[in-house]
C-alpha cells in the first residue's frame, strides 16, 4: 500500500507539518501514539532503543523519555525529551508543550515547541497531521543541536551501509 | 551532490571541507566515540569505559577525531569534556533533512508496529 507521507517546513513562521497516512484505524493508530508500551515500539529511531521514565497521557500530565545509543547506558548526564500535555480530545486531536530537560524534567533550556497531533480515519487508513510550532530561530538552533545527536544515530546506520557499498564494489 | 550520497548528506559535507575526516570516521571505534558523544558531552575515561580497548588507545582516537574539528573540548573542573562539535547555525538545514529522516524512520517502524498488533486482534 502506498501511503502518503508529507513533510513541510516554514520557515518564515517558524512550523514543520507533517501528514502521514497508515494502514490502521483509528483506535489502534491513537493508541500507538498514546500508550507509553507501544510507543517503546517505534518512538526511537533504530539503533536508538526508547527509554520512559514516566508517562500521564492526559491535559497537565507529561511524558518523560530519553533516546539511549547503542552501547550507552543511562546516567545522569542524560538528556530527555519532555511532552507536557496541554489540550486532549480522544481519538482526535492532542496538543503538547515539548521541551528538553534532565532526568527530574527540570528544563535545561527556555526554549520549546508546541506541537498538535490530530487523527482521521477514512478508506481503511487513518491520517495523522502533525504541526510543530518553534517560539524562534534560537529555538530552531537548539533543536537542531539537540536533533542532531538522532540525525546522526541515522546518519551512522546509512554510513555502514554506504561503507558496505563501496567495499564490495572494489 | 551524488544521489547515492544523499542519505549521508551531512557527511557528505564535512567529508570534502576537511580531507582526512572520512578516514577518521571509517574506523568503527571512532564512530562508536561520535554516537557516545553526540548524546552527551564526556570525559576519556567515561569513554574508554565502553570499550574494552586501552586508555591510551582511546586517547589517540580523540585526538584523531579532535584534528578533524569533529570535537569540542569543555575544561570543567580538573575534568576535560569532549562533544561533538556543531555549527548550529549551519546545521538548522542538515537537521531538518536528517528531521524529516527521522520521522520517515519512526513511521515505517510503527507500520510493522501496525501490522503486528492488526494480526493481534484477529
Amino acid at each position: 500500500m502506498n501511503l502518503l507521507f508529507d513533510f513541510d517546513v516554514n520557515k518564515e513562521t517558524k512550523t514543520i507539518n507533517i501528514t502521514r497516512e497508515f494502514a490502521a484505524g483509528l483506535d489502534l493508530v491513537w493508541d500507538a501514539f498514546t500508550k507509553p508500551e507501544i510507543l517503546a515500539l517505534w518512538h526511537a529511531p533504530k539503533p536508538f532503543t526508547l527509554y520512559t521514565k514516566e508517562m500521564n497521557f492526559s491535559e497537565g500530565g507529561r511524558w518523560l523519555y530519553t533516546m539511549i545509543s547503542p552501547g550507552a547506558s543511562i546516567d545522569s548526564n542524560s538528556r530527555y525529551s519532555m511532552v507536557e500535555y496541554l489540550k486532549i480530545n480522544p481519538k482526535t486531536y492532542y496538543s503538547s508543550r515539548n521541551t528538553f530537560t534532565d532526568e527530574n524534567g527540570n528544563s535545561t533550556s527556555s526554549a520549546f515547541s508546541i506541537t498538535t497531533n490530530s487523527f482521521k480515519e477514512g478508506d481503511g487508513k487513518t491520517t495523522v497531521y502533525i504541526e510543530k510550532k518553534f517560539e524562534d530561530l534560537a529555538v530552531l538552533e537548539m533543536m537542531a543541536s539537540n536533533g542532531f545527536i538522532e540525525g546522526t544515530a541515522a546518519g551512522f546506520a546509512n554510513l555502514e551501509e554506504y561503507l558496505s557499498t563501496i567495499t564490495t564494489s572494489k | 551532490m551524488p544521489v547515492y550520497l544523499q542519505p549521508i548528506g551531512f557527511l557528505y559535507n564535512i567529508t570534502f571541507m576537511r580531507r582526512d575526516i572520512f578516514q577518521a570516521i571509517a574506523d568503527p571505534t571512532r564512530r562508536a566515540i561520535l554516537v557516545l558523544v553526540a548524546v552527551h558531552a564526556m570525559t576519556p575515561n567515561a569513554i574508554a569505559e565502553h570499550f574494552d580497548i586501552t586508555r591510551q588507545s582511546i586517547s589517540k582516537h580523540l585526538r584523531i577525531l579532535n584534528e578533524c574539528d569533529l570535537l569540542t573540548q569543555k575544561q570543567d573542573g580538573r575534568e576535560i569534556y569532549y562533544e561533538l562539535k556543531i555549527d548550529k547555525m549551519k546545521e538548522i538545514d542538515n537537521w531538518l533533512e536528517q528531521f524529516r529522516k527521522i520521522m520517515e524512520q519512526q513511521f515505517q517502524q510503527l507500520d510493522e508496529v501496525l501490522l503486528i498488533l492488526k494480526n493481534k486482534e484477529k
